[in-house]
């Protein structure tokens, strides 16, 4: 379908339609976004990109706001550290 | 987007900065989906009078008419000689056990989530928290698939129903009830409820509530919880508006204490969009030259300000939401500080140097509104970069290149 | 004339008077904390804590040595909050002209049996693959070392309060000598000695001392760990803290425990206000960006300022104020006030109670600008 993208959520594809961002991609592959300082798994709490639970990091570049950023085709997302 | 509507149409040279990829701010929030008719209303006139809409994230202003942003891009510089603040509000969270589990999230939260390709067909959702956002939220929910077994509202009986009766006198909003009535049918609203723990493994899978005084404990696959609104003053802050009891001080024309600025909207006082679009336009007209024309919304602002302080007093979080976190409640999640640690500290100045609860990448925007209510702390410092930027744009001088230049 | 309350009224609970308290309670004096605001505020809260050598001169050199030493033997006390790591500093060398201070550095740490090493390019790149390509080396100093400020001076007062210190907060002081300190609400705290350790509020209680401050600007960054290993100062820096009136930026960084960069350094003279100063700070970021290249990709979360208390002469004021018995300040210490906390209290009680002081302490008696001045 030519309005489905994939990203790659460690390592591993997820098929996401155009307009979805990655913090749903994200939770789409089971993972959450990130560990927090003391080792509690987190996902996103605001969905407007004050809160910085659901930073990732996006084609190599770290603490990105998930919620904040759209799938785009081969997008490479890390949720390990 | 009202006031840069206003302006242009009147024939100034107007941008908006947002932070967002799309305009509509949180309120008409979409990537994929169609636009409410409203906001694509105002964005149709927002390109007939060729606005200039950027993307970015203000972080500092390094001299009076000057603003510094970035994007993905990098950073730039924006010129200017009158300002609209329009920065919105954000949701206030309050901790409580469980709060931090993944699919734990805010009402718009969970809403804005939605609107970027998150499905929740079949899913159960519990809503909860406080404010008519709640009911939106779960009526929008409902219409894409989620079933709602409770939403949980911590107003008494009696608020509700005087609020209610208060919306008698906004023919506007009438409307809107009726079709969220409709929407809700079936879902079991409660009033004097509130969440009282959150359960699962690495995500939520049950809330313990308290519901009319009885504890419930309901399975669910997400939990959208947010006590109303706080407004986004960082901005108005940095730049030195005077700030009283929270929200940005402005007169009739919705100028602030600082010269050629403007502010609109939940920072002035969260009174939802109508006001919002009304303020907007009142300070786009001013900006313009055009006061007079702006007069002739001040009764509709006066009326729509009403409901506002209506809306305050219903939703008024009552004290026992002061009990909800347990000592070992995590408060600030950035550093993942524990209530026990906050709890001695009889300012928000000497736990944040102590225990570093404020210092993360959230800059007290999340555990800032829930400290103030939980130990009546006042969170209020700004510095810049009120954002966190990249260090290449903190380090950008103005003078590397040339600012854009809005009237 | 009635007992005074205490035998030591201290003003300023940060880190200098958090020490000075602390020391003073050890020896069993009844002591007396005041500040107008809270533990570990002021430059205590706003610096980098670091612990370094200082090789300045040989009366710098003795204080920060001495006091080093001190942070050394507490270590195994501080609580985790404290956030002590002997990272140890490297002295950056940008190209062959600075490379030769090294080799001078290093001679006068060897000679006084601080343990420091001389670094080629390779070995610079090896230690820290962050730093640009291209510069020519480096000086490693392995016992300098960070920590977290207000927490330190948080342990040192509570140390001081267990032995019976009292903690007064919140209001500020008028009067400063005379055997009281006069608060604006018109209380009073008397005391046999009284110790001016407010910092760069110090010339307001005690006129005549030659304080100025000097306003800094620090930015932290969001977690990378592994980034950085040691704090990294360039040679500038010397240059830096040397002027005396203009302003100056100097390559500075300390990693965290958290994964966080602390960039600094700038120092103004003259500056008032507490608010960012976009024009320096940019030049600082800039300058930091030039020797780590990495920094610029990070992410800032938030920037910040600070006043340091700065003498003429460089070094701390620590002793008797002439021309009254019961005043003494410790005071003064510029960029150091971290490191020579500890040094500044052994030496302050040490003269208190007649004992000898461990190391030298004529080059810090506030009596010497007066000497100065009568030798004019």
């Amino acid at each position: 379908m030519s309005d489905q993208l994939t990203v790659i959520v460690n390592d591993a594809a997820v098929a996401v339609p155009l307009g979805t961002t990655v913090a749903v991609a994200v939770g789409l592959a089971g993972q959450p976004c990130r560990t927090s300082v003391s080792g509690e798994p987190r996902g996103p709490l605001c969905g407007m990109g004050i809160c910085f639970e659901c930073r990732v990091a996006i084609n190599g570049r770290p603490h990105c706001r998930s919620c904040q950023v759209l799938c785009e085709q081969g997008m490479e997302v890390r949720t390990d550290d | 987007m009202a006031a840069a509507a206003r302006a242009a149409e009147s024939g100034l040279q107007v941008g908006i900065v947002d932070d967002n990829t799309t305009l509509g701010g949180q309120i008409w929030r979409r990537s994929g989906g169609a636009p409410e008719p409203q906001s694509s209303a105002w964005a149709e006139r927002l390109r007939s009078a060729k606005t200039m809409v950027l993307c970015g994230r203000v972080f500092h202003q390094p001299e009076p008419g000057i603003l510094l942003a970035e994007n993905d891009g990098g950073p730039y510089g924006l010129e200017y000689e009158k300002l609209v603040l329009a920065t919105g509000a954000r949701e206030r969270f309050l901790p409580f056990p469980g709060w931090t589990l993944p699919n734990v999230m805010g009402a718009g939260g969970l809403q804005a989530m939605v609107k970027c390709g998150l499905s929740v067909n079949g899913k159960r959702v519990v809503v909860a928290g406080s404010g008519p956002l709640l009911l939106a939220v779960a009526a929008y929910l409902r219409k894409h698939g989620a079933r709602i077994p409770i939403v949980c509202e911590q107003a008494s009986w009696g608020s509700i129903a005087r609020f209610s009766l208060a919306l008698l006198r906004q023919p506007d909003k009438i409307a809107q009830a009726l079709l969220v009535k409709r929407d809700l049918l079936s879902v079991p609203f409660s009033a004097n409820s509130w969440p009282v723990a959150a359960s699962g493994k690495v995500a939520v899978e049950s809330v313990t509530i308290s519901r009319n005084g009885r504890i419930e404990n309901i399975p669910c696959d997400y939990l959208a919880c947010g006590f109303h609104l706080v407004p986004n003053i960082d901005l108005p802050l940095l730049l030195g508006c005077q700030i009283r009891d929270g929200c940005v001080q402005v007169d009739d024309f919705q100028r602030t204490t600082v010269a050629q600025t403007f502010c609109v909207g939940e920072p002035t006082g969260i009174g939802g969009v109508e006001l919002a679009l009304v303020e907007g336009q009142i300070a786009g007209l001013t900006a313009a030259g055009q006061a007079s024309e702006g007069r002739h919304l001040f009764r509709q602002r006066e009326r729509l300000r009403r409901f506002a302080r209506s809306l305050d007093r219903t939703f008024r979080l009552r004290s026992k939401l002061r009990s909800l976190p347990s000592p070992e409640t995590i408060i600030c999640r950035c550093e993942d500080i524990r209530y026990v640690r906050l709890r001695r500290y009889a300012s928000w100045r000497s736990a944040k140097l102590q225990t570093r609860c404020g210092m993360g990448p959230c800059q007290g925007r999340v555990c800032g509104p829930a400290t103030e209510f939980l130990l009546k702390w006042d969170p209020q410092s700004v510095r810049p970069p009120i954002y966190p930027v990249r260090v290449e744009s903190l380090a950008f001088s103005a003078s590397q290149a040339e600012p854009r230049h809005y009237a | 004339m009635s007992q005074p309350a205490y035998d030591v009224v201290i003003v300023g609970a940060g880190i200098v008077g958090a020490a000075c308290a602390d020391k003073f309670a050890h020896q069993g004096m009844r002591v007396a904390v005041v500040d107008r605001d809270l533990v570990g505020g002021g430059a205590t809260a706003a610096g980098m804590g670091h612990i370094v050598v200082m090789d300045d001169s040989e009366a710098q050199f003795a204080l920060t040595r001495y006091s080093q030493r001190l942070w050394q033997e507490l270590r195994p006390e501080l609580p985790m909050d404290v956030e002590y790591e002997q990272c140890g500093t490297i002295w950056v060398a940008a190209d062959e002209e600075e490379m030769m201070e090294v080799w001078c550095k290093r001679d006068f740490y060897s000679q006084r049996e601080v343990p420091a090493e001389a670094l080629d390019s390779q070995a610079l790149q090896h230690l820290e693959p962050n730093l640009r390509q291209g510069m020519s080396g480096g000086l490693l100093v392995p016992e300098d070392g960070v920590l977290y400020p207000p927490c330190a001076a948080a342990f040192l007062i509570n140390r001081a309060q267990k032995r019976g210190a009292k903690l007064h907060l919140g209001e500020a002081v008028a009067h400063a000598g005379q055997g009281r300190v006069r608060m604006t609400d018109g209380s009073e705290i008397t005391a046999r000695i009284v110790v001016n350790a407010a910092g760069a509020c110090a010339t307001a209680l005690t006129p005549g001392l030659e304080i100025k401050s000097r306003k800094g600007h620090l930015v932290i960054t969001d977690r990378y760990a592994g980034f950085l290993r040691h704090q990294l100062v360039e040679l500038g820096y010397l240059k830096s803290t040397r002027s005396v009136s203009s302003d100056s930026v100097a390559f500075n960084v300390q990693p965290r425990r958290t994964g966080q960069i602390l960039i600094g350094s700038s120092r103004q003279y003259g500056a008032e206000h507490k608010e960012v100063d976009h024009a320096i700070l940019a030049r600082m970021l800039q300058r930091a960006q030039e020797y780590m290249p990495g920094l610029a990709q990070m992410s800032a979360v938030r920037a910040w300022t600070g006043f340091r208390a700065a003498t003429p002469d460089k070094l701390p004021l620590i002793g008797p104020w002439p021309g009254d018995e019961s005043l003494f300040v410790a005071t003064g210490h510029e960029g150091l006030g971290i490191t020579t906390s500890l040094g500044t209290a052994r030496i302050l009680v040490d003269q208190i109670t007649g004992r000898n002081p461990e190391i030298p302490f004529e080059p810090y008696l506030p009596s010497r600008a007066t000497k100065e001045h009568a030798h004019v």
